[in-house]
């Protein structure tokens, strides 16, 4: 049979349908991953990154900075009085020294705890930090998200825009400020 | 042999609520010349200008741990024999062992009190 030139060989027609195929293939394959990263974008935004490594993250590691630092306060006057108590009762009739350094003993032994919470607490704060960097790179690896649409949760509404709970130490309003304030309005 | 409750005795934590609580404690029971160190270099240091009849040491401290220091203290040959006793909230099989094996004399868990404190200073330093 003579070879013409619309005529073609059944080997090259079948890899060309082969390569047809797996190109087809790659290119739905392609299209499946666009559409996942899209989606993992959305519901990334949705969580509001930026506003956990920015916001959150950094409230939670502040407020248990000042949980540590408000008890180690607290306990050290603590063991000043327990530790003013031992010097008081240093001449005092031995039965009453006996009973007060036996009661400044247990003060001292419950203090302790301070140290525990601390080392707790200090976990916590290690492991926030981790998470704070793995959604920087969950970020990183996504790109920029989209932004958050308005009027989301995270805007609050006015009234939990009230609740704060206590001030950190670092910017805090004293009575006397509160007190002015009271007294303007 | 009578122990020397006037003995240097030095303890290391970085947590100052915890020198001040076993400093207190260690003051009840009869010990007067008690040294702080609030990590392991300052420590060492403390160690080689003075003699110490007995070192009471947290483990979870930096840059320099407690058992980093402990090792430093056996591999010195003016210190080696120095009685030291650690004290901690570490308390999983593996660090007793390492710090058993890092030649520690004793260990105490925390929180503790004050008896444990007596008696695991005793087993160490003979009976006050």
């Amino acid at each position: 049979m003579p070879s013409g030139a619309g005529h073609r060989p059944a080997t090259a027609t079948r890899r060309t349908a082969k390569g047809a195929t797996q190109e087809r293939r790659l290119f739905n394959e392609l299209t499946r991953l666009a559409r996942f990263i899209e989606t993992a974008k959305r519901d990334i935004a949705a969580m509001h990154p930026d506003e956990i490594r920015q916001k959150h993250l950094p409230t939670a590691t502040d407020e248990l900075d000042a949980i540590v630092a408000a008890t180690a306060e607290a306990t050290g006057a603590i063991l000043d009085s327990a530790e003013k108590l031992t010097a008081i009762v240093g001449n005092a009739d031995p039965a009453l020294r006996d009973q007060i350094t036996e009661q400044a003993t247990r003060i001292f032994e419950a203090c302790s705890f301070q140290d525990i919470t601390g080392q707790r607490i200090t976990k916590v704060i290690k492991t926030l930090k981790q998470i704070e960097a793995k959604v920087g790179d969950l970020v990183q690896a996504f790109g920029d998200a989209p932004a958050a649409p308005r009027g989301s949760k995270s805007a609050g509404d006015d009234e939990s825009s009230l609740l704060n709970g206590p001030q950190l130490p670092h910017n805090a309003v004293s009575q006397s400020d509160i007190d002015a304030l009271f007294e303007k309005e | 042999m009578a122990v020397d409750m006037k003995m240097n005795v030095l303890i290391v934590d970085d947590y100052k609520t915890m020198l001040r609580i076993v400093g207190n404690l260690l003051k009840q029971l009869g010990f007067t010349n008690i040294d702080e160190a609030t990590d392991g270099a300052t420590a060492l240091e403390k160690m080689r200008q003075k003699n110490y009849g007995l070192v009471i040491s947290d483990w979870n401290m930096e840059p320099m741990t407690g058992l980093q220091l402990l090792k430093e203290v056996r591999s010195d040959i003016k210190l080696k024999a120095v009685p030291f006793i650690m004290v901690t909230a570490e308390s999983k099989t593996e660090n007793v062992v390492a710090a058993k094996q890092a030649g520690v004399n004793n260990y105490i868990v925390k929180p503790f009190n004050a008896a444990t404190l007596k008696g695991k200073i005793a087993a160490v330093i003979g009976d006050f």
